[in-house]
């Protein structure tokens, strides 16, 4: 079988954003569960830590193809 | 010897970044590449759309003029208003060119025919990110002066002080090299890594459905699931446009954020 260790890395990289968008989308829920009329104040947050977690995955994604 | 493909097929070769690079369509200049011809497509699409939508402005909107309002209201109301607040007024063109901009030629991405997503390519969402970036340094020296403004960049109040040596210079990297680094690697990552699904799926179908019978079932399955990929891939493309905006207006609306 052939392959890089990069895809592995990436794959190793996606863990910790992958657990920090559910938290984040987690509290967002519960946060429009009890306070519906909350949501429009909620949603930018909830989306710019989204964005802020995942850069770091799609960092791992760009390094597994630069480093070959 | 189920598995077994019946003819002597080479092996699957997985896309790569390779495939993201087009030979030119006519003569030998990178402007006859597919990226720059659907870049500048997409220019002739978004000012010909809102030309058109804006030209007959009723009291009574027609259909077309009440599309176009509807995307301006959501930049102008959605982000402007909401993130930068009392300025907003002045920032809503930058706002409204960077959101349209990227959605179209995002949304380039699973349009039949055309299928490439323009920002899969580094250069693109970087000369974006220069604008938001020379943008919102200078808004805020104009602002507040070039000293005020590093100062509060890097110390800012409440801290210890003994703290200082290790955030002013985080700080300092957050406003000068992360915020931009990340913002165009954001949408270049999102956009390569999507396309590069959806060429995986649709190429791996192609190379089943020319294997044996047993495999062909599979390619069904693979196939199907690029069409699916291909809806969850404009969400996402959506998705990008929202949040490169929204992060524009953030970062304005902190360069004019008055010392607290």
């Amino acid at each position: 079988m052939k392959g890089t260790l990069s895809i592995v890395g990436f794959g190793l990289s996606t863990i910790g954003p992958g657990t920090a968008t559910g938290l984040i989308f987690a509290a967002y829920i519960n946060g429009v569960a009890r306070q519906p009329e909350a949501r429009s104040i909620l949603q930018p947050i909830a989306f710019l830590g989204f964005a802020l977690a995942e850069a770091l995955a799609i960092f791992g994604l760009v390094l597994a193809f630069v480093l070959k | 010897m189920l598995l077994a493909p019946h003819m002597a097929q080479p092996a699957f070769v997985p896309p790569s970044s390779a495939d993201f690079f087009f030979n030119p369509a006519f003569g030998n200049s990178i402007l006859a590449t597919k990226p720059v011809m659907l870049l500048l497509f997409s220019v002739i699409l978004i000012s010909g759309f809102f030309i058109v939508s804006a030209r007959k402005a009723a009291v009574l909107p027609s259909r077309l003029q009440f599309s176009g309002e509807l995307v301006y209201n959501f930049v102008r109301d959605g982000i402007g208003r909401d993130v930068i607040g009392e300025e907003f007024q002045r920032f809503v063109p930058f706002l409204f060119a960077i959101f349209t901009f990227v959605l179209t030629n995002n949304l380039f991405g699973v349009i039949p025919f055309m299928q490439f997503p323009t920002m899969s390519h580094i250069g693109f969402p970087v000369s974006i990110t220069i604008f938001v970036y020379v943008v919102y340094h200078y808004v805020a020296i104009k602002k507040k002066g070039l000293g005020p403004y590093l100062k509060e960049m890097c110390f800012m109040p409440g801290v210890p002080k003994a703290v200082y040596v290790i955030l002013a210079p985080v700080e300092f990297l957050t406003y000068f090299a992360v915020r931009p680094l990340t913002l165009a690697m954001r949408l270049f990552g999102n956009m390569f890594a999507g396309h590069l699904l959806l060429l995986l799926f649709t190429l791996g179908g192609e190379y089943m459905l020319k294997s044996a019978l047993f495999v062909k079932f599979f390619a069904i399955l693979s196939f199907g699931l690029a069409i699916g990929l291909s809806f969850f891939e404009m969400g996402i493309q959506c998705l990008q446009a929202y949040i490169f905006t929204l992060l524009a207006a953030l970062y304005i609306a902190g360069a004019l954020a008055e010392e607290h």
